[in-house]
């Protein structure tokens, strides 16, 4: 399966397209970006301590678990920014991780 | 007189009716809200394109909350809101908040805190997994958003939000794969008498069990949590547990909503330099307060989940009565009746909070079992046995001291989801009482700000 969420009503609103790694995808409009993106692919990021992906956790803006990167270096709370028409976020980590080696 | 400056933090349901109560006594306070909407999170509106009506979205309290949303939108050319805008320290009489990426200074005569509350968490080996969320997201998922976390469930924890959103769930056409619930039913049955304080909110509860058991889920109590099993790349795959016999039981499932009741969000109360009190039964601190919201410092009052936890009913009473303190210590006029009324029916609320923490209490025996290799701080990847290294080996006993040695509440979430979960590892590994070893000091800016923020121009 390649989608983490599951939608069940609210289906009829207006396509919005995005892309997700340099592929062309479509959320509806009124979807936080981070509905947008777990309904199209299984996580919003890598970990930078290197223990794996991350698909957020809280969905209030309290953990800060669902930064995303966008493809010009902007970070985005994806809980709560609301999706837009041509959004490009890259899920992988752009820097170094830092893995415990302990 | 000059109009007094009235700042409330929080639109929710204390948020409301304290703005509402303030307006009714000739004020204008401004409103103060993180969310693009009022209503805070038990009551949150979803966007505007969304068509699923009140009864759908928010069942038994859909009266309650339609209320709350008219009310506000009543209110709205009375008081000076300000959505979207992030209140992120309090210093020198002045509420300091950034919106649109500016950062401004706000002086007040009176403060409201209305911060409401998060998740309370306990970390289980694996939870770091992608597909692991809280309760309270769940829910947010599904209310905001018409969203399942996954195609297959697994609810984890305790507390009320365990079967209510587990039966939402279920309602709203999800697989859920288990309820799983660390509370034994004894517990239950012995805050009977407390519970009682609010016999419809009981039965409510009691229908929710029933219909989750009646739609063929399996609810198991006094459960142990074991693992969350899964993979970095993929995530979640099932969650393994001890049920109340010992015996290992595994679910399949591709998602964990996780949560052990709600903990009061106090970074501003504790920024305001309010004093603090260890509670025993729920092993935490809160704000201290008197009956009607006023902290230790004169000007600073708190209301709802964010000064303890007593559910959005009771938050728009302690909301109403936190506006009439603040009107009585302005000497302006309040009905002492309704004062009286008011104070009453928090009163049961508070039995009622009582019997809630004696029936589904905080899991503190768990965080000494916690394997060594199970992650405590999700921000930063920092495992128990880090934290007690530091404690046994380093000599930090202390929480803000051990924080600063392992890190444990130094990330992203500031101490939210490891905090009172960190405490008791710390405490066990100590071998002293947890409240002991303190609690996290509030940091400003009490959430990330971005480096664009500038301050405003005069």
């Amino acid at each position: 399966m390649n989608h983490r969420f599951t939608r069940l009503a609210e289906t009829s609103r207006i396509p919005v397209r995005l892309v997700i790694d340099g592929h062309t995808v479509e959320a509806l409009v009124g979807d936080t970006l981070m509905v947008a993106l777990l309904n199209n692919v299984r996580h919003l990021r890598e970990s930078e301590f290197d223990d794996g992906k991350r698909a957020g956790f809280c969905l209030m803006g309290a953990c800060q678990d669902c930064w995303v990167w966008t493809a010009d270096g902007e970070r985005l709370r994806a809980c709560t920014t609301v999706v837009g028409e041509g959004m490009h976020i890259v899920t992988r980590q752009p820097e170094a991780t830092w893995p415990n080696l302990a | 007189m000059a109009q007094p400056r009235v700042i409330i933090v929080g639109a929710g349901p204390s948020g409301v009716r304290c703005a509402e109560t303030l307006v009714a006594a000739g004020l204008r306070p401004t409103v103060i809200d993180e969310n693009r909407r009022d209503g805070g999170q038990i009551y949150r509106r979803q966007p505007d394109n969304f068509t699923r009506p009140y009864a759908k979205l928010y069942g038994t309290e859909a009266g309650r909350a339609q209320s709350l949303h008219e009310s506000f939108d009543a209110l709205r050319d009375k008081v000076d809101y300000l959505p979207e805008t992030l209140a992120w320290n309090i210093f020198d009489n002045k509420l300091h908040v950034v919106r649109n990426e500016v950062s401004s200074a706000m002086p007040y005569d009176a403060l409201i805190i209305c911060s409401g509350a998060t998740d309370r968490l306990m970390p289980v080996k694996g939870w770091h997994y992608a597909g692991t969320y809280s309760l309270g997201a769940s829910q947010i998922a599904l209310k905001a958003q018409a969203c399942a976390i996954g195609r297959q469930i697994v609810f984890l924890g305790t507390g009320p939000l365990l079967y209510l959103v587990a039966s939402q769930y279920i309602k709203a056409g999800a697989n859920v794969a288990a309820v799983l619930d660390t509370s034994p039913l004894m517990r239950r049955v012995m805050a009977l008498p407390k519970l009682l304080a609010r016999p419809s909110v009981l039965l409510n509860g009691l229908g929710l069990v029933a219909g989750i058991k009646r739609a063929g889920v399996p609810v198991l109590t006094g459960i142990t949590p074991v693992e969350i099993k899964g993979e970095s790349e993929s995530g979640v795959q099932s969650v393994l547990i001890r049920d109340s016999r010992g015996n290992e039981r595994s679910f399949q499932c591709d998602a964990v909503a996780m949560g052990y009741h709600l903990r009061p969000e106090t970074q501003l109360a504790d920024l305001a330099r309010c004093a603090f009190r260890f509670e025993q039964e729920t092993r935490q601190w809160l704000p201290e307060v008197d009956e009607d919201g006023r902290s230790s410092v004169p000007g600073v009052y708190l209301a709802g989940d964010g000064m303890r936890v007593l559910g959005a009913d009771a938050a728009e009473i302690g909301g109403r009565l936190a506006a009439m303190a603040v009107l009585t210590d302005l000497r302006l006029k309040v009905s002492d009746e309704e004062l009286q009324g008011l104070r009453a029916e928090q009163a049961s609320m508070e039995r009622f909070r009582q019997g809630l923490a004696q029936a589904f209490p905080w899991p503190a025996e768990q965080a000494a079992q916690l394997p060594d290799e199970a992650i405590v701080c999700r921000c930063e990847a920092i495992t128990a046995g880090e934290l007690r290294h530091v404690v046994c080996g380093m000599g930090a006993q202390e929480a803000n001291r051990a924080k600063a040695f392992s890190r444990v509440g130094m990330g992203r979430c500031q101490g939210r989801y490891c905090g009172h979960a960190g405490a008791e590892v710390i405490a066990h590994a100590a071998g002293v009482p947890v409240e002991q070893v303190g609690r996290l000091r509030g940091q400003a800016p009490v959430k990330p700000l971005s480096i664009a923020v500038r301050e405003e121009q005069e």
